[in-house]
């Protein structure tokens, strides 16, 4: 462990801090909490938020697990996990099922989390409606009068466009039938896993110093309206490594217009091959 | 088949060791030592210290020697060691009247009490590469320069006999005096007091505010500015222990003030008078503070009742998006892969093309 920092990297008054932050999060289900964001050792849009929120919650026994595009070994991912492993040096593994502890950005691991297991979501932009409303200020008292039309207006408008709601990632969510909340950047194919999860699932927003969280079994809903309810819809391919037909995929191109597609999440693609 | 699903880590490693490399430069070329730029570059120090609100040029020269001379990377790397350090104590606020000043112009009246001090300014250099510079070595220190330029006496702020004639806002501590919100530990809510508006400036990116506060002389929410007093010079800073209940000096630290004088403000109840916009920043820069000093007051239009037309009056559009570590991450995050969400997109833009396509056919 490197010398001359706390455990984790802050000191033990920011953690309490954050700590109440995230406490007030649970309490009030997709509900954004201003916290005393820090400025951290790494850029801004890189994760600051995440960071902050596994330092905060991160004990000496935890098994860590950091994920970026489902993969453990992006650079940026890889990065996080070392500024743990030298600031904590706590154990840190790849296996999703071993892990307690998982920060991720834009993706849901697809092996089901366990109660126990807590999910740390690195967030750009946790207002779910700023595209709609910028100020802040504003925001504020939609939420608070529960005043949602403009989401789903825009979803109206989508749907008379498109014939389809024109999100596909950062798909908005009703969180315990109170509030609108961005599930951060995952693709919408994740937002099902959001619902009920055992797991208890936490949001940190750095640079917008917000903190909001899912507890464990809450209800998550994607917007819809009834007579176009959200779908996902399926990506039509299987994974060139392990076959997997039910995972998100990434798409590779191979060089003169060929292209296949793996498991986005290596650990999920690495487990059904070896159960081959 | 080949997927580079693997090799993050050991990449990560050899850009670390070409980085260590870059910075270094040619090896030929003599190392490059902190206190030559803490000395030599001095104004480059002042503002890594002001945006990264940590008064330390020696650490200021370091972090610049680290980050290759990019001053956003340097105040990055200052403001996450500032971030780790405990705060001891709020110290008083400093009195810039007091001010051992070696620079102080007043641009409202021709002569003032403590008088024009030109001191060490670009002004009035015509702006001719000075190529005696480029020699190597001894091209000869100019003669140290003593006291002599420099006012030890109080100088007054210009705007004082302004003040005392009831023809300017008075400047006064907000109803109850409260203590000012710590921007860097509280996060902002808006609308923010001046207080904490005064402090995001302070550290906002110099291009910024400098852009913004152009925009205001450009026509978008003029102010009708003057410059009433700007000053630069040491100013002490006390403390007071809560063991001894006075204050202390604890050291000095240079600071650019700005005082701008602005239109009229007034109604059926208040007499006319002059408003003010202000500005002040770590070290030398007479640049940041005026346009500090004029976005700061067009930042009062509520005050005023004045019509908000101009992003410049908007709070939160003028003070998020001026911090450049953030402005910085950010923008540069859209590095990071994105192929999850990119994926998504492909997949409806290609669904969204289908159904076109079978449209047109269709008719």
């Amino acid at each position: 462990m490197i010398d001359g920092y706390n455990f984790a990297y802050l000191d033990e008054r920011t953690k309490r801090m954050i700590r109440r932050a995230i406490l007030k999060a649970v309490a009030i289900p997709g509900h954004q909490v201003p916290f005393g964001s820090r400025e951290m050792p790494l850029a801004y849009g890189w994760g600051t938020g995440g960071i902050q929120v596994t330092a905060a919650v991160l004990g000496q026994h935890d098994v860590l697990k950091i994920i970026d595009q489902g993969s453990d070994d992006t650079t940026n991912a890889v990065n996080i996990r070392q500024f743990f492993a030298r600031t904590a040096g706590v154990a840190t593994t790849e296996r999703t099922r071993e892990a307690t502890l998982i920060q991720t950005r834009h993706r849901i691991p697809e092996a089901p989390l366990t109660e126990g297991q807590v999910l740390v979501y690195q967030v750009p932009q946790p207002e779910a409606l700023y595209k709609l409303e910028p100020r802040r200020s504003e925001t504020l008292k939609l939420h608070a009068c529960e005043e949602y039309g403009l989401v789903n207006v825009k979803l109206y408008e989508d749907l008379a466009h498109w014939g389809r709601v024109e999100t596909t990632y950062d798909y908005p969510v009703l969180v315990n039938g109170r509030y609108v909340m961005s599930p951060s950047p995952i693709p919408s194919f994740d937002n099902p896993k959001m619902h009920r999860m055992p797991a208890l699932q936490l949001f940190g927003a750095g640079r917008e110093k917000r903190i909001y969280a899912v507890p464990p079994y809450t209800d998550v809903k994607s917007l819809d309206f009834e007579d176009h309810p959200f779908h996902v819809e399926p990506q039509g391919h299987a994974c060139a490594l392990c076959g997997c037909t039910t995972s998100y995929l990434d798409e590779i191109l191979q060089g003169e217009g060929e292209r296949l597609w793996t498991c986005s999440d290596t650990d999920w693609c690495r487990e059904q091959r070896e159960a081959a | 088949m080949y997927i580079a699903v693997k090799g993050g880590e050991a990449a990560i490693e050899a850009s670390r060791v070409l980085l260590a490399a870059a910075r270094r430069g040619d090896p030929a070329v003599r190392e490059l030592e902190v206190m030559q730029i803490r000395e030599q570059l001095g104004l480059l120090v002042d503002r890594v210290m002001a945006e990264a609100s940590l008064y330390d040029p020696e650490l200021a020269a370091l972090a610049l020697k680290q980050a290759r001379g990019d001053a956003v990377e340097a105040i990055f790397l200052l403001r996450a060691y500032r971030t780790t350090l405990p705060r001891v104590a709020a110290t008083e606020p400093i009195d810039t009247a007091q001010m051992r000043v070696r620079r102080r112009v007043s641009a409202i009246f021709k002569d003032l009490p403590g008088g024009q001090l030109l001191g060490p300014t670009y002004d009035y250099t015509q702006r001719l590469l000075d190529f005696s510079l480029l020699g190597h070595g001894n091209q000869g220190s100019p003669e140290p320069v003593h006291a002599n330029g420099e006012s030890i006496s109080k100088m007054p702020n210009a705007l004082d006999t302004l003040a005392d004639e009831g023809l300017i806002e008075p400047s006064l501590p907000s109803d109850g005096d409260p203590p000012p919100p710590d921007i860097t530990r509280d996060p902002p809510v808006y609308p923010l007091p001046r207080s904490a508006r005064l402090q995001m400036l302070a550290r906002a990116d110099e291009g910024w505010v400098l852009g913004m506060g152009y925009a205001t002389q450009r026509g978008y929410a003029y102010t009708h500015p003057f410059g009433g007093d700007i000053r630069f010079g040491a100013v002490a800073v006390e403390l007071v222990p809560d063991e001894l209940g006075f204050s202390i000096e604890i050291g000095e630290i240079d600071v650019t003030e700005c005082q701008m004088i602005n239109q009229f403000g007034g109604s059926a109840t208040v007499a006319p008078q002059f408003t003010r916009g202000y500005g002040l920043v770590y070290g030398h820069s007479e640049r940041k503070a005026m346009a500090m000093s004029l976005v700061d007051r067009a930042l009062r239009a509520d005050e005023f009742d004045e019509e908000v037309t101009a992003p410049v009056q908007q709070q939160e559009f003028v003070l998020p998006q001026g911090d450049n570590i953030e402005a910085s991450g950010f923008v540069q995050h859209l590095k990071l892969p994105h192929y999850v969400t990119f994926e998504s997109e492909l997949q409806l833009i290609r669904q969204l093309r289908e159904k076109h396509f079978s449209e047109e056919e269709g008719k």
